[in-house]
C-alpha cells in the first residue's frame, strides 16, 4: 500500500496505455441500470478514461479506484477491503488511487452516510467479475471446466492442484468478454476474507509521518497563495475599496474583486476581495491591510436574541402538518396529565481540522483544480459554470479531505481558486484561514422546538404533539424560502416512532439570515435533542425508568409505514421496503447499550447515567452516558457505551471509531455556544470562542457493540451523533437534576 | 539573515522576519506534515520541537529563530519509527488525520520531559491539540501504551513539571 493520488494514477494509466497491458475492468454507472453494474468494459485504448474501478498491473498487482471522498471515515479502505475481498486479491498487493469528479463513476456526493449503503453490492459484484474472469482466463490456460478453478488469495486453483498466480493470468484475463451481471456469484458471507474486519487505513502510515496529501499539501510550480476578505453579511457588497497600503506589501501580485454575491446561495463564493501574494504569510499581512467598506444589505438586521425569540414564538403557534394521526390537540385538551417543553439549539459550524482550501491551475482554456471536496462533481459544475468552460475542460482532483463534517459539500472555495487561477491565468491556492472557516460557513441551522404529550394515569403516552421551526437549507438554493423540505423534516422529526393514539407533528417557517447547509447528521442533531429529552422527562414524570419508558413509547415491534399518516418520508434515498423503519431493531440497541452500562445500577451522589436512542441514515444508534456533576456544577464524563445496529458493515474498527468520534462531535453540539449573529456578522472567529470538545472534556472511555446483522448496509458516519447531547443531558438531569432544554449546556450547571 | 536548523539540516532565511515559522516549513521548504488549523495556537496542528519544546510554528516568528533547532513531523523519525509512531498505527488512531502530525509532535515532547506521566498529564498536555474527529480515548490509549515500563524506571516528577507553553491555554478555552 503506498501514497497514491491522482499523479500516480495518471502516470500508470500512462504507462498502461503505452505498453496497453494490464486487465482493465470498468463499469458504466450512469449509464446502465444498477443491477447490471458489475458487467464489465474492456479498457479504453486512449487509457484516459476514468470509469475504472479496477486494474490488474502485470506484475500482479490490483489497483483500486476509490470514487468517493476520504474524510475520516477510511472510505478508501472500505471500498478496497469490498473489491478486493470479492476479487480474492491478496491485500498486501492492492493500491488505491483516488477518483477525479466524473459523473461515469455514478453520484459521488460524499454526504448522508451512503458511501457504504450505495455501493456495497455494485462493488463486490465488480470485485466477482474479476474474479471471473481470471478463474475464465486460467481455465483456458489447462483446457478445463471454468468450475473447477478458483481464485483464492491472488492465485487461480484447479482441482488437482495446480496453480497460476493473477500475475501469470493477466495477459490473458484481459482478451476475456467479462460476464453478464447474472451470471455473478458473489461469496457467502462465511467466505468474507476482508469484509467486516477491522483492517487498517491504508493511509494510516503516511499520516502518522507527515506524508499525506491533504488539500494545502498539494505543491504544483510556481503556485500563487490568495486568501479572501469577504463580505461580512451574506450578500454584502463592496462600497469602497482602499487597496494602496495592500499592494506596498512585498510578495502582493494582485488585488481583485470577486464576482458579487446574491440570493440564492447556492455554492456560489460569497464574493470580496482576494489578495493574491507569492506566499501565505504574505496574503495575509496584505488582507489586513486592506481598506473595505461593505454595502450590508437586509441580513444586517440578523440578531441572534431576537431570532430566538421568533422561532420560539413561532412553534408556540399552530403550523404547517407534516404528520398526524388520531386527534392530538383533542387528546391534550381533555388530558389530566400533561407535560411540555420547549427545546433550543444555535447555528453550529462544522469547523473541520484543515479549513476549505483548494488549488486551480488555468492553461489554454481549461482548468485543474485540487481540492478538499465531498462532492467533485459539483466542483466540476460550478466551475465550468463560473468560467464557461465545458465540463470536459474541468478536471476536479480529490485531496484527503482533513475532516468535512458537510462544509465541504459546498464547492464555493474550488471556485474561488479557479476564478483566481483564470485570472492569473497560473496556478493559485486559495487558503481559507480559520477565521473564514468559522465567519462564512453554511451554518447547521438554529432552530427551536415545542413538544406536548398527555400520559395516562398508567404513564402511557396518549398524546404527543411536537412543532419543528429552524432556519431551512432550501433557502440555500431557493431565495426567500422560509419552509424547510422533506430532506431536513425526515431527519428526527418526521419519522416519529412514538407510539401512542394521537400524534401530531408540524413545522412552521423561518426566514434564513446567513447560508444555511448540512453539518454531520443534519437536523438529527435538535430533532433527535429534543425528543428524546422530552421522553425522558416524560418518564420522571410518570415516576418511570427512563430506559423501560422510552422502550414502552416506542412501542410493539414494527415497522411504521410513515405515507399511511399523511407523511411524506424519503427514508434517507432508500427504499423502504429494503430499509423499514423497524423498531424491532430500535428497541435492540436499546436493550443492547442498556446491559452493556449496566443500566438500573446503584449510583452514588452526583452521578447519574442517561439514555438516548435514534435512527437515522437508516442506521439504528442507542448511547448511554455516565456522568458526574459536583456541588459546584463541574461536569465530568465517566464513561461512554454505544449499540449500533448498520445492518452489514464493512469495517469494523472504522465503525467503533465513528462511534466514538461521532459522540465526541455530539459533545461538541452541546458544548458549542455556537454561532450567534450580530448585525448580520457571525461573532465567533477561532476555536477560543466558538468551541469544539478537547481531550480535558471528552470522554476516554467508550464501549462500543456493533449488532451483528445481516441486514443491507446502511449508514455509519453520522448516526453515532445525535443521540449523545440528549443522553448526556439526561444523565446530568440524573446526576443533578437540572434539566438542559437549551444547548450550550453552558453554565446552566453552575447554581 | 536568519540561520537555523531544521531537521538536522541548516537553513538561511531572509525574508520578513515576522512571518511564522509555519509559513516557511510550508511555503517554502514544502514540508507540509505541519498543519495550519487556526493560527493562533489555538489548535496545535502545527505544533514542531523548537529547541526540544513542543510550540505551536503558527505563532512563531521567524525572527526568534535565530540558531534554533527545529524538528518537524517529516524529522521525528527516520522511517516513522518512532515509538509514539508505531503507537499511532497500532491503535489505529485517526481518522481525517490532519490533526494527528501535531498530536504526535506535542506526545512525543511530553513523553521526551516526563517518560512517566500521570494519566492527568497526558489529559493535560493534549488538552491544546483539538482534534474535530474526535479521535482522543484513542490519542489517549496510544500515548498511554508508551507510558509505563518502557525504560524499566519511573522518574521522580520534578515538584513543579513545566507546562509546556503552548499548551496552557488549551486547556481553558475562554
Amino acid at each position: 500500500m503506498k501514497r497514491y493520488f491522482d499523479m500516480d494514477r495518471r502516470q500508470f494509466l500512462k504507462v498502461g496505455a503505452t505498453l496497453s497491458s494490464g486487465l482493465v475492468l470498468g463499469t458504466h454507472l450512469l449509464s446502465v441500470p444498477r443491477a447490471q453494474a458489475g458487467v464489465l468494459d474492456q479498457p479504453d485504448p486512449s487509457g484516459l478514461r476514468a470509469n475504472l474501478f479496477v486494474a490488474l498491473r502485470l506484475d500482479g498487482s490490483v489497483e483500486i479506484t476509490c470514487h468517493r471522498s476520504d474524510m475520516g471515515q477510511q472510505i478508501r479502505t472500505a471500498i478496497a477491503q469490498i473489491v478486493a475481498d470479492e476479487m480474492e486479491a491478496d491485500w498486501q498487493q492492492v493500491h488505491v488511487i483516488q477518483a477525479p469528479g466524473d459523473a461515469a463513476y455514478g453520484d459521488q456526493n460524499t454526504d448522508g452516510s451512503r458511501s457504504i449503503r450505495f455501493n456495497f453490492e455494485r462493488l463486490r459484484k465488480l470485485g466477482a467479475s474479476a474474479r471471473a474472469m481470471l478463474e475464465q482466463a486460467a481455465a483456458n490456460r489447462w483446457q478445463v471446466e471454468v468450475a473447477t478453478c478458483k481464485a483464492q488469495n491472488h492465485q487461480v486453483t484447479h482441482a488437482s492442484g495446480k496453480q497460476l498466480s493473477f500475475a501469470e493470468l493477466a495477459q490473458e484475463a484481459v482478451t476475456l468478454t467479462p460476464p453478464k451481471a447474472e451470471q455473478l456469484t458473489l461469496k457467502p458471507r462465511s467466505e468474507w476474507r476482508y469484509i467486516r474486519t477491522g483492517k487498517a487505513s491504508i493511509d494510516l502510515p503516511d499520516i502518522v509521518q507527515g506524508q499525506a496529501t491533504f488539500a494545502a499539501d498539494v505543491r504544483l510550480p510556481d503556485t500563487k497563495v490568495a486568501v479572501i476578505a469577504r463580505p461580512p453579511v451574506v450578500f454584502g457588497t463592496i462600497k469602497s475599496l482602499d487597496d494602496k497600503a495592500a499592494r506596498a506589501i512585498d510578495g502582493v501580485i494582485d488585488i481583485v474583486r470577486l464576482p458579487e454575491s446574491k440570493a440564492p446561495a447556492g455554492f456560489y463564493p460569497k464574493g470580496g476581495v482576494a489578495v493574491i501574494a507569492d506566499n501565505t504569510w504574505a496574503a495575509n499581512k496584505a488582507r489586513q491591510a486592506l481598506k473595505i467598506e461593505w454595502n450590508d444589505g437586509d441580513n444586517a438586521a440578523y440578531n441572534s436574541p431576537a431570532y430566538k425569540q421568533s422561532l420560539l414564538e413561532t412553534v408556540r403557534q399552530p403550523a404547517a402538518r407534516v404528520r398526524a394521526k388520531g386527534d392530538a390537540r383533542k387528546a391534550l385538551s381533555g388530558a389530566s396529565l400533561t407535560h411540555e417543553a420547549e427545546y433550543y439549539v444555535p447555528h453550529l459550524a462544522q469547523a473541520p481540522m484543515e479549513p476549505p482550501c483548494a488549488t486551480a491551475r488555468y492553461a489554454k482554456g481549461a482548468v485543474e483544480v485540487w481540492a478538499a471536496t465531498q462532492n467533485p462533481q459539483a466542483d466540476q459544475s460550478l466551475v465550468a459554470e463560473l468560467l464557461e468552460l465545458d465540463k470536459d475542460k474541468v478536471t476536479i482532483h480529490v485531496t484527503l479531505l482533513g475532516g468535512g463534517f458537510g462544509r465541504k459539500s459546498k464547492p464555493d472555495f474550488s471556485a474561488e481558486a479557479a476564478l483566481l487561477a483564470k485570472h492569473i491565468g497560473g496556478t493559485v491556492r486559495v487558503q481559507w484561514t480559520r477565521e473564514d472557516d468559522i465567519q462564512h460557513s453554511y451554518y447547521h441551522a438554529v432552530s427551536a422546538q415545542r413538544l406536548e404529550a398527555a400520559l395516562t394515569p398508567e404513564g402511557k403516552i396518549d398524546a404527543f404533539y411536537h412543532r419543528t421551526a429552524f432556519s431551512p437549507i432550501a433557502s440555500t438554493f431557493t431565495a426567500g424560502e422560509t419552509k424547510p423540505e422533506s430532506f431536513e423534516l425526515d431527519l428526527g422529526f418526521t419519522d416519529s416512532p412514538i407510539h401512542t393514539p394521537n400524534l401530531l407533528l408540524e413545522r412552521g417557517e423561518a426566514r434564513a439570515m446567513t447560508r444555511i447547509g448540512w453539518m454531520r447528521s443534519v437536523s438529527n442533531i435538535f430533532h433527535a435533542f429534543a425528543v428524546q429529552s422530552f421522553l425522558n422527562e416524560l418518564a420522571h414524570k410518570a415516576n418511570q425508568d427512563p430506559k423501560d419508558f422510552l422502550l414502552k413509547a416506542i412501542g410493539p415491534d414494527r415497522h411504521i409505514d410513515f405515507a399511511a399518516q399523511g407523511a411524506t418520508y424519503a427514508n434517507y434515498s432508500s427504499s423502504q421496503k429494503e430499509y423499514p423503519y423497524d423498531t424491532a431493531r430500535l428497541r435492540q440497541v436499546i436493550e443492547k447499550v442498556a446491559e452493556m452500562a449496566d443500566w438500573g445500577r446503584e449510583m452514588p451522589k452526583g452521578r447519574g447515567l442517561g439514555i438516548a436512542a435514534h435512527r437515522s441514515f437508516v442506521t439504528y444508534v442507542a448511547t448511554v452516558v455516565e456522568v458526574e456533576v459536583s456541588d459546584s456544577g463541574k461536569l465530568d464524563i465517566i464513561k461512554t457505551w454505544v449499540a449500533i445496529d448498520a445492518g452489514a458493515v464493512v469495517n469494523t474498527d472504522t465503525v467503533v471509531n465513528q462511534c466514538e468520534g461521532g459522540s465526541i462531535f455530539g459533545l461538541s453540539c452541546a458544548l458549542s455556544k455556537g454561532i450567534t449573529f450580530n448585525a448580520g456578522r457571525a461573532e465567533q472567529s477561532n476555536f477560543h470562542d466558538y468551541r469544539v470538545a478537547r481531550m480535558n472534556e471528552s470522554p476516554l472511555d467508550f464501549e462500543v457493540s456493533i449488532i451483528d446483522s445481516d441486514a443491507p448496509p446502511a449508514g455509519v458516519g453520522e448516526p453515532p451523533t445525535p443521540p449523545f447531547a440528549p443522553a448526556l443531558c439526561n444523565a446530568i438531569y440524573a446526576a443533578c437534576g437540572k434539566r438542559i432544554r437549551e444547548l450550550p449546556i453552558g453554565d446552566q450547571l453552575k447554581s | 539573515m536568519i540561520q537555523l536548523t531544521i531537521n538536522g539540516e541548516s537553513h538561511r532565511f531572509d525574508g520578513d522576519p515576522e512571518m511564522p515559522l509555519l509559513w516557511y516549513l510550508r511555503d517554502e521548504l514544502n514540508l507540509t506534515g505541519t498543519k495550519f488549523g487556526c493560527g493562533m495556537a489555538q489548535c496545535g496542528a502545527c505544533t514542531v520541537h523548537f529547541n526540544g519544546e513542543a510550540q505551536r510554528s503558527c505563532v512563531l516568528p521567524m525572527s526568534a529563530l535565530e540558531g534554533a533547532t527545529v524538528t518537524t513531523i517529516e524529522g521525528l523519525s527516520q522511517d516513522g519509527d518512532h515509538p509514539l509512531q508505531q503507537a499511532w498505527v497500532e491503535h489505529q488512531v485517526p481518522q481525517c488525520g490532519f490533526c494527528q502530525p501535531g498530536q504526535i509532535m506535542q506526545a512525543a515532547h511530553l513523553l521526551a520531559s516526563n517518560p512517566s506521566p500521570s494519566d492527568d498529564d497526558i489529559v493535560q498536555s493534549m488538552a491544546g491539540n483539538i482534534c474535530r474527529c474526535g479521535t482522543y480515548p484513542r490519542i489517549f490509549a496510544a500515548i498511554k501504551s508508551q507510558v509505563s515500563g518502557k525504560h524499566g524506571v519511573t522518574l521522580v516528577e520534578p515538584d513543579s513539571a513545566p507546562t509546556p507553553a503552548t499548551s496552557r491555554r488549551g486547556g481553558q478555552p475562554a
